[in-house]
């Protein structure tokens, strides 16, 4: 029987221990892990927690990340409540055990402690490692700071386990701004969130000798579409679930969570899109911005990156004139995703805003209240003169001379 | 809003002091943030940690700030660091030195005129005395306690005993004390 953990009703934590305690009080069955910077706290914590008694799991170490995700597919198959973590290059190495752990249908929680792809190596935070996990068939969740990373990672396994979804979720937080950052957080006692998570019903397990099950067998052009296309139907339809549990949440909590997050949207003429901690700068930026010069902008947030929220995008930005959507991710070639994202959504809707793309903080290039407050002041820029005024796509708070793509005049 | 910015050194426990600064500020219903700037660092590298407090939820992720307080914790670095970037005109300087304040001004040019808001204590010579090793960190949060007057010392190490708890009682008593010296001590 483990020991009991104490937690006070308030802490001071940093996103990595925030999650590595949702962890340990969702009472994770196993934990196959693989250390990288900045996500490695968040296992070697739960690594602790099983050598010290406070959690009766599983801690086993692997020789990569490609190993620490087939190991959590093999427990997850056999009936488990499984969980890892990881960043960056680690995370790329898993991806191709990424596809086979959603193909599966296996309930995996992995917190994604978002970093920079090498080269040039670095260690710090952006989204290309996020937006590497687009395609692989995980729900994608993202925390705004440290508390978030925590009642998301809580959210992540009623999300996975439910029986009409069954698909693995990611947590994301971004490297050291979250996962390094200590914080006020409020947790659930240890009861609470014992009782919010519940106990794993797990389906088709492996373990269950009396219904032997297949997992991972093969298909070719009879079937594999098939297949795949209840996959992506699988995630479309989860919406409702996560909207379930994130009421749920509140409930116990008094903290709501929606797949997409608005502040001071109401009457925005301008706005600005974002994942991660740059909403909350971003939402600081908006605030000043509306009482310094009376430019009405808001903030558009993503919580909820898979299944991408195209109708609660479009809904949310009726009415705002020019937005500006923001990648943390060097775009290779083309248009950053998150703005193909949102401005396929709104080249559906009646009044056709106009949609700027702003690269910005790769490898943890800090992103200011000011640089905030210039990107907005570009779309209010737009609003007056009735077109882009800017390049379509511009580099912000970059060294050296002005770097930008596609002119569009629209007038 | 109060924003610190600590220069100090990897190994000389910036990290941990904003870390148990804000630790301990929690406990008066206060909302912070403590970070810092480093990474693959190695021991002996400059790094910048950094803690913001405030009454509300503290939205700003930025690592951009104009502090209200700048604490040096190695002596070195007020001559080689930028100690004085972003400063704000009320920007309070705690720097550790073994040198008195005119000796150290006269040295910095940054610092010059600003006789009324730079404040020494040598915290390394503290930890020396009382902890056995180069700690500058908690005689640091001593001397940041009594110029910004934000706690009552006793107080301060009230809570700062919580924070340490899992150390054993010889090293907690030591930080009692190298944070009582420097309250006493900073000028």
């Amino acid at each position: 029987m483990a020991v009991e953990f104490e937690v006070n009703e308030r802490e001071v934590w940093d996103g990595n221990y925030a999650a590595s305690q949702a962890l340990r009080q969702a009472d994770v069955d196993v934990v196959v892990a693989y250390p990288i910077t900045p996500s490695t706290p968040i296992v070697e914590n739960y690594g602790s927690y099983v050598g010290n008694g406070y959690i009766d799991g599983e801690f086993i170490m692997v020789e990569s990340e490609h190993a620490a995700m087939s190991g959590c597919i093999g427990a997850s198959a056999a009936g488990g409540r499984v969980a890892t973590a990881t960043s960056s290059q680690g995370f790329a190495l898993m991806v191709e055990v990424l596809y086979q752990a959603s193909g599966m249908r296996l309930p995996i929680v992995l917190n994604v402690v978002n970093r920079a792809l090498a080269a040039p190596l670095n260690v710090r935070g952006d989204h290309a490692d996020m937006y590497l996990g687009r395609d692989s068939g995980w729900i994608q969740m993202g925390a705004f700071n440290a508390q978030e990373a925590y009642d998301l990672a809580l959210c992540a396994f009623r999300i996975a386990e439910n029986h009409s979804v069954r698909l693995p979720v990611m947590v994301h937080q971004d490297g050291f701004i979250t996962s390094h950052t200590a914080q006020n957080v409020y947790p659930l006692s240890n009861e609470a969130a014992a009782k919010f998570v519940g106990v794993i019903d797990p389906v088709d397990d492996m373990l269950d000798f009396s219904r032997p099950v297949t997992y991972g067998a093969q298909t070719e052009e009879d079937w594999h579409f098939e297949h795949k296309a209840k996959q992506h139907k699988a995630i479309m339809d989860s919406k409702p679930v996560i909207d379930a549990i994130f009421a749920e949440f509140k409930e116990i909590s008094g903290r709501e969570y929606k797949r997409v997050e608005t502040y001071d949207m109401e009457d925005a003429d301008v706005c600005i899109i974002g994942l991660g901690t740059t909403v909350e700068t971003a939402r600081v930026a908006a605030k000043e911005l509306r009482k310094e010069k009376g430019i009405k902008a808001g903030v558009l947030a993503i919580r909820c990156f898979r299944p991408f929220p195209y109708e609660e995008v479009r809904e949310a930005l009726e009415g705002v004139k020019s937005i500006a959507v923001t990648d943390r991710s060097s775009p290779g070639g083309a248009m950053g995703a998150f703005y193909n994202e949102v401005a396929g959504a709104m080249a559906t809707s009646k009044a056709r805003p106009m949609v700027t793309n702003y690269i910005y903080g790769l490898g943890g290039r800090d992103l200011s209240i000011e640089n905030v407050k210039t990107i907005l002041t570009e779309q209010q820029a737009n609003v007056d003169a009735g077109y882009i005024t800017t390049d379509l796509q511009q580099f912000t708070n970059l060294r050296g001379p002005h770097l930008g793509f596609f002119k569009t005049a629209r007038s | 809003m109060t924003e610190i910015r600590w220069h100090s050194r990897a190994g000389q426990g910036a990290v941990s002091g904003a870390k148990g600064l804000g630790d301990v500020v929690a406990t008066t219903g206060k909302e912070v943030q403590a970070f810092a700037l480093y990474g693959s660092a190695k021991r002996g590298a400059a790094l910048r940690a950094y803690n913001r407090i405030s009454d509300e939820q503290i939205f700003n992720h930025a690592k951009f700030m104009h502090p209200d307080f700048v604490l040096v914790i190695d002596p070195a670095l007020a001559f080689t660091d930028n100690i004085e970037v972003n400063e704000k005109p009320e920007t309070k300087y705690i720097i550790t030195t073994s040198l008195s304040k005119e000796e150290l001004i006269a040295g910095i040019p940054a610092l010059a005129g600003k006789e009324d808001r730079v404040y020494v204590v040598d915290c390394v010579q503290i930890s020396l005395d009382t902890i056995k090793r180069s700690m500058p960190n908690a005689p640091m949060l001593g001397a940041f306690v009594k110029i910004s007057g934000m706690f009552e010392l006793d107080y301060f190490l009230e809570n700062m005993k919580r924070v340490l708890k899992k150390f054993p009682q010889k090293i907690i008593d030591a930080n009692m004390e190298a944070i009582t010296r420097a309250y006493n001590e900073v000028k």
